[in-house]
Parts: C-alpha cells; sequence; structure tokens
C-alpha cells in the first residue's frame, strides 16, 4: 500500500477517534492520536491479518498493551471492516464490545487479549512469541506501549525473557509521546534513555519519528529482518497529533472535546489531507 | 484405623500429572520460576525441554508469558510457591488471565504452615481467598499425592483458568488410583450422621484422624473430602447439612475468606446449621517444624475432634 493511501487511511481513524470519543463522552483522546501511523502501517500494510477471519491461525499477533487508547484500534479495526462501523458509537456503553479498555471475552474480532493494566503486553506478547517459535511457525508478535508505561517494573522482567529466549519475531513498539496523566514523564519519574535500555536488555533497536509513515515502514521491515533478538521501536510522538489544541499537553490525556471542539478537530484533519 | 499406602509430598503428584499430560497432549507447556527442582515440574522439562520455559525469579513475567502461551493455543502450567504463584502477579491473574478466560493452569505449591522452618514470608495461607474471589477461576486443593495427579490432569480439560494448590511436606497417600474425582464433586469418605467434617487438602487426612477419636466417644461423624472449593459442591453440602445438622470445616488457610467462607456462604442461603472453623486464625507463620506448627496453631486431629463436641453443642 502507498504511503500516500496509509496518510488518508490515519487521517479517518484519526476522525473516528475524535467521533467515537466525543460520542461516548469519556476516553483518551491523546495517546489513541499518538499512536495512529504506528497502528495504520501495521494493519494495512505489515501484519498478516484477515478481518473476514480474525482467528486465522497464520495471523500475526497485535497485543495493545496501553490498552486505554483502543479507540486507535477499534477505528482500525473498524476501517479494515472486522466489524461495522456503526458499532464505534457503542464505545464505553453498556452491552457493547467497544469496553473501555480491550476485552477479549466481549469477543469483538481482532481483540487477542483484555488489556488496560499498564506493564502487562509485553509479557503476554513474549508468551506467544515463544509459542510461535516452539510451534515452528512464523507468526510475528507485536506490542504497543507507552512511554510512561514503561515505568511498570514487569516491562523489564519481560523485556529481560524476551532476549533472553531470543525472540526475534516479538517487536516492542513505544509510542514516546512524553507525557502521562500527571504530567511530562521526564518530570514524573524519568524513563529516558528508552533506547540504552532496551539495547543493554540485547535488544535490536531502533528509534524513528513515529508519525512518518516512510520511517515506521523501514522500521517494520527491519524488524521482520532481525535474527537472534527481539526488537524495540522507539517512536518519537506528539501526544494528541493532528489536532492543534490538543497537541502536547498532557491534559488531553482523557478529556473529551466539546462538540465545538470536536468538529474544530475533524476539520483540521480534513485540512491536513489537502 | 485409616488405611495409608505410603507417605509422600503432593508436589510429586503435580510434577507426575504433568509428565502424564505431556505424553498425551503436545499443546501441554510447562514454566517455572527458578524454584523448579523443589515444585517438582523437572522431570517434565527433561523430557520436554521445547515446552518448559523456565522464566528466573519473575513472578510477574510467570504469569504473563502463560498467559501467552494460552492466547497461542497451548495449555500453560505455571508452578512456583503458592505465595509467589497467587500474590505477587494477582492482577495479572486477574486481568490478563480470568478477564480474557486464558486457559491457564496454575500450581500453587508449598502452601500452609507445613513449609515449616522458612517461616511466614512462605507459608501460604491466604492463596484459597485470593483466588477463589476471582470470576472464572476454578480452586482445587487435592488431598494426597494421588489426588494431586488427577487434580492436574482433570485441570488441563477444565477449560479456563484453574489453580492448584499443594504442598511440599510428605503427607499420607490415602486415597487409591480408583477413587472418584471429579473437579467440583465431593467426596464422602467417611459415612456417619451425627456430625460432618467437611476439609481440603492435607486436612482430609486429619478429620478422618479426627473422626477416629470421635467414634471412640461414639459420636458417627461424615467426613466429607471437599478438593474443589470453586465450584463448590452444593448439593452435598446442603444433603449433608440436613443429614447431620452439625459441620465442621477445616483448612490449613486463614479463616477469613478462605474454605470455611466458602462452605458457610452455601449454608446460610440455603441450609442453616452450626458451625465450627478450624484453620488458621487471622495469624501469620512462623518457623519451626511442620508437625510443631500444626500443634501450636491448632490444626491437629485432636483440635477437629474438639471442633466437633462444640459444634454438637449448639446442634
Amino acid at each position: 500500500m502507498l504511503t500516500s493511501d496509509l496518510k488518508i487511511i490515519s487521517a479517518n481513524v484519526r476522525k473516528d477517534i475524535i467521533k467515537m470519543l466525543e460520542s461516548a463522552g469519556s476516553g483518551h483522546p491523546g495517546g489513541s492520536l499518538s499512536s495512529v501511523e504506528l497502528v495504520v502501517s501495521l494493519y494495512f500494510k505489515h501484519m498478516k491479518f484477515n478481518p473476514k477471519d480474525a482467528n486465522d491461525p497464520d495471523r500475526d499477533y497485535f497485543v495493545l498493551s496501553k490498552g486505554h487508547v483502543c479507540p486507535v484500534l477499534y477505528a482500525a479495526l473498524a476501517q479494515l471492516e472486522c466489524f461495522n462501523a456503526d458499532e464505534l458509537h457503542t464505545l464505553r456503553r453498556v452491552g457493547s464490545r467497544l469496553q473501555g479498555h480491550p476485552a477479549k471475552d466481549k469477543e469483538l474480532p481482532g481483540i487477542e487479549v483484555s488489556t488496560g493494566s499498564l506493564g502487562y503486553g509485553l509479557s503476554i506478547g513474549a508468551g506467544i512469541a515463544a509459542g510461535m517459535k516452539q510451534a515452528k511457525k512464523s507468526n510475528k508478535v507485536y506490542v504497543l506501549m507507552g512511554d510512561g508505561e514503561q515505568q511498570e517494573g514487569s516491562v523489564w522482567e519481560a523485556a529481560m525473557a524476551a532476549a533472553h529466549f531470543k525472540l526475534d519475531n516479538l517487536c516492542a513498539i513505544v509510542d514516546n509521546n512524553g507525557l502521562q496523566i500527571d504530567g511530562a514523564t521526564k518530570d514524573i519519574m524519568n524513563v529516558e534513555s528508552l533506547a540504552d535500555k532496551y539495547r543493554s536488555f540485547g535488544w535490536s533497536v531502533i528509534e524513528i519519528d513515529g508519525h512518518n509513515l516512510e520511517k515506521i515502514d523501514k522500521a517494520y521491515t527491519q524488524f521482520k529482518a532481525e535474527k537472534g533478538k527481539p526488537t524495540a521501536i522507539i517512536a518519537k510522538t506528539v501526544k494528541g497529533k493532528g489536532v492543534s489544541y490538543m497537541e502536547n499537553l498532557d491534559e488531553w490525556h482523557g478529556k473529551i472535546p466539546s462538540k465545538e471542539l470536536a468538529k474544530k478537530a475533524l476539520e483540521e484533519i480534513d485540512t491536513s489531507l489537502n | 484405623m485409616v488405611e495409608v499406602f505410603g507417605n509422600k509430598a503432593t508436589r510429586f503428584g503435580f510434577g507426575e500429572g504433568l509428565v502424564e499430560l505431556g505424553k498425551e497432549n503436545t499443546k501441554i507447556f510447562a514454566l517455572g520460576a527458578d524454584t523448579t527442582t523443589s515444585v517438582a515440574i523437572n522431570d517434565f522439562k527433561e523430557m520436554f525441554p521445547d515446552r518448559f520455559l523456565n522464566v528466573g525469579i519473575a513472578e510477574t513475567n510467570l504469569l504473563g508469558m502463560a498467559a501467552g502461551l494460552a492466547v497461542a493455543g497451548f495449555i500453560p502450567f505455571v508452578s512456583t510457591y503458592g505465595v509467589f504463584a497467587s500474590g505477587r502477579p494477582w492482577e495479572q491473574i486477574r486481568t490478563t488471565i480470568c478477564y480474557s478466560n486464558l486457559n491457564v493452569k496454575i500450581g500453587g505449591s508449598h502452601s500452609g504452615l507445613m513449609v515449616g522452618p522458612d517461616g511466614a514470608t512462605h507459608q501460604a495461607l491466604e492463596d484459597i481467598a485470593i483466588m477463589r474471589c476471582l470470576p472464572r477461576m476454578k480452586v482445587v486443593v487435592p488431598c494426597d499425592l494421588i489426588e494431586t495427579k488427577k487434580a492436574v490432569i482433570s485441570s488441563a480439560y477444565s477449560d479456563g483458568p484453574v489453580y492448584i494448590r499443594y504442598g511440599r511436606e510428605n503427607t499420607p497417600i490415602f486415597t487409591r488410583d480408583a477413587t472418584p474425582f471429579v473437579i467440583g464433586k465431593a467426596n464422602v469418605l467417611r459415612d456417619g450422621n451425627d456430625v460432618t467434617i467437611m476439609a481440603c487438602g492435607t486436612m482430609v487426612y486429619e478429620s478422618l484422624m479426627a473422626a477416629e477419636i470421635l467414634e471412640k466417644k461414639g459420636i458417627k461423624t461424615k467426613v466429607v473430602n471437599i478438593h474443589t472449593i470453586k465450584p463448590i459442591d452444593e448439593e452435598t453440602i446442603i444433603a449433608t447439612a440436613k443429614e447431620c445438622g452439625a459441620i465442621v470445616t477445616v483448612e490449613e488457610h486463614q479463616l477469613y475468606g478462605g474454605f470455611g467462607s466458602a462452605i458457610a456462604e452455601v449454608l446460610v442461603k440455603n441450609f442453616p446449621v452450626p458451625v465450627e472453623m478450624v484453620g488458621v486464625k487471622d495469624k501469620f507463620g512462623e518457623s519451626g517444624k511442620a508437625i510443631d506448627l500444626m500443634a501450636k496453631y491448632e490444626l491437629k486431629d485432636v483440635n477437629i475432634a474438639d471442633a466437633a463436641l462444640k459444634v454438637l453443642k449448639r446442634k
């Protein structure tokens, strides 16, 4: 798929994120918007994934460790027609398959495992990757985490194990938007240098601009060729990317725009395509 | 007399069951956390090295990777000391495994006071409580080596998460291969109609001994092995309450939230009868020989018999 097409899909995903959050009245716009290109490139270009059969045994696996940004995943899955896009508007409502954090037991196609308590996804991904190795299967495993999430100790238990077990079929993606609920990650509890940390744990590390679709493409391609060690893609991103009044502001971690501001956001996203 | 066929720790039943499963099912995976020899999963490792992972001293990753293996279609068994298998990774068990309804089996070894000299840090006395409160989790506490082996094998074919609690110390083997075992179905091991002792795990044997003491006083005691604490066998518990009218519950675990509480929940809702509970009374354990600790914490046959006499007065 062409970069120009991925750019259009990214804009549509962004618009869906804004619409579904506005409709839900709660949720997490900032981190959803910062992850858009990373998720779109995966689902529309790199991952082996059959929208008509989300449980295809030959699929690649995606674990959304930063589960609170599930609107980006729901929007991408809807764009792929895994389910009807109308269902996006049930987000966070009673009886919905689109829970506030991804829920496996609601059986929404494409949700591999329940996530939302931070720091768990990398272990889950390592387990899937170890299983694929044992079964001598070539499926890849992608885990998307946040930078604030790197403060969880369990991430590093998993990082140690993934390198030890040589899980070169595992790719950790850090959406490094630099902000968490209480403020800047560097002020709350500094996690940098993430690249040095992963490298010293025995990982192959790729640092990119997490909104540059060409750089993202190269990084995923490099991961797929890696032998003997897991790959960490540290993607520098902008929290709230694409909506000017949200960009780089921690207050938009879990705040919903008013009707007028949502309209403005949708217009800005449309304009960005021209 | 209670017939005894040997004296061996239930952990070896866990290990034997796992090996048997490994032979019959290539989806069986085992994971340990540095304690693989002491929790007796090393035979599995020797026989099926490509289906075994030792994650080191990292219990949150132990449960997390097991969850991933279940997502990938395997039936992972993890095992380490009960405190570390159930306590530290509790939220992984809750949010990743139970909420996703993943097919992960958790072995909590070294349960109860009988761990002995290592003291309170290593004596799992709260695991039944913190596991049975989780939606979808099944909790099985087998009474001897043979039953532990059956519990392991049955758990592999019982869909969803299962916690199996077992121990390190040698304990009497008093069930046979032919003794029935179905997850969720209690076994009446001795009949009587004056009082019923309901027990799980190591306390089943002590309860059978207590029934002998009571027999000498002319009291006919029923002893029920309730190896599955969740889902609990309500039918047997209610029928027994109707027949005997007085119940003693016995567990090597804290009284708050544990096995006795689970029995009481069934009784108060359906057929309330007087209950006495034998267990650890809101205290931490301590170092000492297993036999000395069981006496000090009043978990011996004589203590169970005393509780039976007490509950009979309330009948």
